[in-house]
């Protein structure tokens, strides 16, 4: 059902943890109907410097969350804010496609901790970008 | 061949390996004696006797007479034939069927379908918080327009099993036709239909070691139906097609070999399964034992991890070559947890955190012992990554 590399981040994950000292925390998702991730970033020279996640969910979930802590680390702020869903699964090789509305949110998550540093910068978040869903 | 990578078989509950005594005796009938058991000539003759000995043997083990044996092509058809076929023969006498909140999707969506599509009036009882339906319920749901009870033997995803007969005494107070599906009390819970006091009992070969395309369902005598597949008029005209003459001999041995070793394989399962809940119980904190703790299939443990998802845990299980079932939905492309488990009152966080293990005939101690060796450390690692684990 998964492809070789879903697997791979599911059996490995990249970055699995929490950052105490966070400079902002993204947390999308419903534990009572779906999956929760939990993303928490490092900010500096307006880069993404290191990134953690926590995700409760089936195996697609955490593999998204994974390969998606990957692909804005060391990225700048205004770069990895336009992360979509959809290059998410794309860079997994594709999700099978009852997976891609519920376990899919690594995005959402990435979004929601850049923009809660923003806020705690008191900087007016830019306009959101264009989410898959 | 297959036996270098052995995969640690737990989901029994799912399918079973055919027997290869069961492979034997249907051999021959893919072989030389191919012939149409409605043919007149010998060829024809040879599977009509087949057919006839399958259907006497069935009969011997559910205690009933060969004719009240009709073959299928599986449990889905059997549930199917038992509430399409008594709804719309007694539609003149009502339209209101009683069934539980837990049955397998064979009989619900079918309900649900003759709700929605054709009218009929479904009461969905609740059951208790092992996933049991209380008889007095059914008492009391009972109108004079109730024309069929549907309530199954044993629960699927938590091995709960339901007080049967005393339904069926209530059933036939009322002389209302009562129906089971005993898919999974095959070869673990006894059949004797009058013992169970049921009218229609669905089996599925390929759950007790017959291969996956045959199916029984058990209909008393003086019990009509409206076919619902009609044709040649096989089956004494209640289920017409050209009998699957191989798989039927295949069922029927089947059927002999797990009703010879009842006893004393419940009784095997029951110990490995009871090693198995209380291995978990005690080495993984935050767990609890979903169903029955004592009405349940001997072969059925079904465990809910708090804080973790159960597909995590399936792929965590089959990466160490174990295969194993869970009840959370996102597994089967829905993101609500298990129907069963929130009939019981599961909480829905808990629901998504369960996996079934369903023991069979080639388990032993050893593989027990290999499942409690690796799980907990697989939902360790989960919960290590979970946002709802505090520690």
């Amino acid at each position: 059902m998964y492809s070789e590399l879903v697997m791979q981040h599911f059996s490995n994950p990249h970055n699995v943890g929490v950052i105490e000292d966070a400079d902002g925390v993204g947390k999308v998702g419903n534990p009572m109907c779906g999956d929760v991730m939990e993303m928490f970033i490092k900010v500096k020279d307006d880069r993404i410097d290191d990134v953690k996640f926590r995700t409760f969910g089936c195996g697609a979930a955490i593999a998204t969350s994974s390969i998606a802590t990957e692909m804005i680390k060391g990225q700048p702020l205004d770069e990895a804010v336009k992360l979509s869903n959809k290059a998410v699964a794309e860079a997994l090789g594709g999700l099978p496609a009852q997976k891609m509305h519920c376990s899919n949110l690594a995005a959402d998550a990435v979004r929601a901790a850049i923009e809660d540093y923003w806020g705690r910068q008191g900087k007016p978040a830019p306009e959101a970008s264009e989410d898959d869903e | 061949m297959m036996e270098e990578r052995r995969v640690l078989y737990l989901d029994h509950a799912a399918t079973t390996s055919v027997h290869p005594q069961v492979v034997e005796a249907m051999l021959p009938y893919f072989g030389e004696r191919y012939g149409n058991a409605s043919s007149l000539h010998s060829l024809g003759r040879e599977a009509r006797e087949a057919v006839e000995q399958a259907r006497a043997d069935v009969g011997g083990i559910l205690c009933c007479s060969p004719q009240e044996i009709v073959f299928t092509s599986c449990g889905t058809e059997s549930d199917n034939l038992a509430l399409r076929g008594v709804a719309w023969q007694n539609r003149r006498r009502g339209d209101h069927i009683i069934t539980s909140s837990i049955e397998h999707h064979a009989v619900s969506h079918t309900l649900e379908q003759m709700e929605r599509q054709f009218g009929f009036e479904v009461t969905y009882l609740p059951v208790d918080e092992y996933g049991q339906v209380d008889p007095a319920d059914v008492e009391r749901a009972i109108t004079n327009t109730t024309i069929l009870i549907s309530i199954m033997y044993a629960n699927n995803e938590v091995g709960t099993v339901e007080p049967i007969s005393e339904i069926g005494r209530i059933a036939h107070s009322h002389g209302i036709p009562f129906h089971t599906d005993a898919v999974q009390g095959a070869g673990s819970l006894s059949l004797d239909v009058d013992e169970l006091d049921v009218d229609l009992l669905s089996l599925s070969g390929h759950k007790f070691y017959a291969p996956k395309g045959v199916g029984v369902l058990y209909v008393r005598e003086g019990v009509d139906l409206l076919p619902c597949q009609t044709g040649g008029g096989h089956e004494n005209n209640r289920r017409s097609g050209t009998e699957n003459v191989a798989e039927i001999v295949g069922l029927a041995t089947a059927l002999k070999l797990v009703e010879g070793w009842r006893d004393e394989e419940s009784r095997r399962l029951a110990g490995l399964r009871d090693r198995l809940i209380e291995g978990v119980l005690s080495e993984v904190d935050h767990c609890a034992l979903m169903g029955h703790p004592e009405n349940r299939l001997p072969n059925n443990a079904n465990i809910a991890f708090e804080y973790v998802e159960g597909e995590g845990i399936l792929l965590g299980l089959d990466m160490e070559g174990i295969a194993a079932s869970s009840g959370s939905a996102c597994s089967t492309g829905s993101s609500d947890p298990s129907h069963v488990l929130l009939a019981m009152g599961v909480e829905p966080g808990m629901a998504r955190g369960t996996v079934r293990l369903t023991l069979g005939h080639e388990n032993t101690e050893e593989d027990v012992d290999r499942v409690l060796r690796v799980l907990p450390g697989i939902v360790e690692r989960l919960r290590a990554m979970s946002p709802l684990y505090e520690g």
